[in-house]
């Protein structure tokens, strides 16, 4: 397969097996790429994207811009804090005043979750979705997996463990559909009241214990415990969860194996993860936000492979 | 179309020995010479090269390495399909070297363009040359010659070359298909 099924990222959910494949190999030599002395290819010299952020963000953000400039495509920065969005103009009319002035391509950044499908069925432009709310956040689920992949091998029944924050994350449920689609294992552990309902339905097992749940993976995915999107108190306190839930060296030693370790930014270091773990040699921490920039990269240019040359 | 034999396996040997002879003319020792053949064809003529060299002179070594230059070429988003990548491994500095680029079939030139593009990334060379086995004549759409070619074919419109590289040394064959 030569090209993606889809013309917009919106999440992993729409996309194929064979769509994952090739982002990867695509993001191999992109790879390549940006380990040489220039680190940059004329491919997308004719496009223009916009990265439009109505939420914070500092990793995503800078990987998808250096990536559209290592593929030397004109970029435009939008942050709500300075727009028009405080004047009361709707997200649709937003896109469409920036589509006007040629912009061939939107990266879109929202808290509520649907709203780069929203986009995609309203304006005329390739939306890539950078994290929308507690729905989806694809790239990341992608440079994730891919990272993994370069671990691990193969991921065909490979045992992952997504730690943390399930309810509020965007992370977990991407990460879920493309571990899905390449087959691994999926067990994910959290307090009781961080866990979405029905999440079962996807595929994945629950282990409350974070000293089973350990033992049995190959990987873990350890997310952020987003406070910012808790509205109450969804544990007594970070203390607590750290305790229960937080990943340090005891927690590992224990197990006498080798397991790799994830995170994808920012770290609450002592909160999920310590800090001794989290730059250690079992985490692929730095390793996952170089690959962040490759796997942007092939998203881009396989994206704009299927537009029309104007 | 009507499928013509251009040159057999016995042709192209001997093709490849002069081709050999006229690189060690101009690059004696390869001290500072970096051999590369273009995916995704022109790494198997760099293949029957390094073959060739390495048993009739034993005395000498050639750096080689493989270089793509999907991401430089000038029709990105003209065609129907995204051309998929390969691989290249050119890790090494090409800083001042003396660069070959070695290719199976020169036509409009845009290949070499590209090539010669993405060359720049990875430093700038002392200089670049050209080997192709088979010249396409008048069909170039950009200043570009080979500095070393195996044979040269006048062509029209329509009319395809292809390069075998058979498994056995007996099976190369160059043909022109009508």
């Amino acid at each position: 397969m030569g090209q993606l099924s889809v013309d917009n990222l919106l999440g992993i959910k729409y996309l194929k097996t064979e769509d994952i494949d090739l982002i990867f190999n695509t993001a191999d030599h992109f790879k390549e790429v940006i380990n040489r002395p220039i680190k940059k290819v004329p491919s997308l010299r004719d496009i223009t994207i916009a990265n439009l952020f109505f939420e914070n963000s500092t990793r995503t953000k800078l990987s998808f811009e250096l990536a559209e400039k290592r593929l030397s495509a004109d970029v435009i920065n939008f942050s709500s804090s300075s727009s028009s969005i405080k004047k009361g103009e709707t997200l649709i009319d937003t896109v469409n005043n920036i589509l006007a002035m040629k912009v061939n391509m939107i990266v879109l950044r929202h808290p509520n979750p649907g709203s780069a499908l929203l986009l995609s069925k309203n304006v005329n432009s390739c939306i890539i979705n950078a994290g929308d709310g507690t729905n989806e956040h694809p790239t990341q689920a992608l440079l994730d997996t891919y990272s993994l992949k370069q671990k691990l091998g193969n991921l065909d029944g490979k045992k992952i463990l997504i730690v943390g924050d399930i309810l509020h994350s965007r992370v977990a449920l991407s990460n879920i559909y493309a571990l899905k689609l390449l087959n691994a294992k999926i067990k994910i552990s959290c307090p009781l009241s961080l866990l979405p309902r029905e999440i079962e339905s996807l595929g994945v097992t629950i282990e409350t214990e974070i000293d089973k749940a350990l033992s049995w993976c190959d990987a873990v995915n350890v997310l952020r415990v987003q406070h910012e999107r808790m509205e109450k108190s969804y544990f007594p306190n970070n203390r607590e969860y750290s305790m229960l839930f937080g990943l340090d060296r005891k927690k590992i030693d224990k197990l006498q194996k080798e397991i790799i370790i994830l995170h994808p930014g920012p770290i609450n270091r002592g909160v999920e993860i310590s800090s001794e773990l989290a730059d250690s040699k079992d985490s692929i921490i730095l390793d996952q936000v170089e690959n962040g920039v490759a796997i942007r990269m092939a998203v881009i240019y396989l994206l704009a492979s299927k537009m029309n040359y104007q | 179309m009507q499928k013509k034999v251009f040159l057999n396996s016995n042709q192209i040997d001997i093709i490849i020995n002069r081709l050999i002879c006229q690189l060690i003319e101009n690059h004696n020792d390869f001290n500072d010479t970096v051999l590369i053949g273009l995916q995704p064809r022109g790494i198997y003529l760099l293949d029957k090269i390094l073959d060739v060299f390495s048993k009739k002179h034993t005395n000498k070594k050639i750096i080689h390495r493989n270089l793509d230059y999907t991401f430089f070429r000038d029709d990105f988003r003209r065609g129907e399909k995204t051309i998929k990548p390969k691989s290249s491994n050119i890790d090494i500095s090409i800083e001042n070297k003396k660069i070959v680029l070695i290719d199976d079939v020169l036509f409009t030139g845009r290949s070499i363009r590209a090539a010669m593009s993405s060359i720049d990334s990875y430093g700038r060379p002392k200089s670049i040359e050209l080997m192709v086995l088979i010249d396409r004549r008048f069909k170039r759409e950009l200043p570009i010659e080979a500095n070393y070619f195996g044979a040269k074919i006048d062509t029209i419109k329509g009319d395809k070359v292809s390069v075998i590289w058979g498994k056995e040394k007996d099976n190369d064959v160059v043909y022109i298909e009508r």
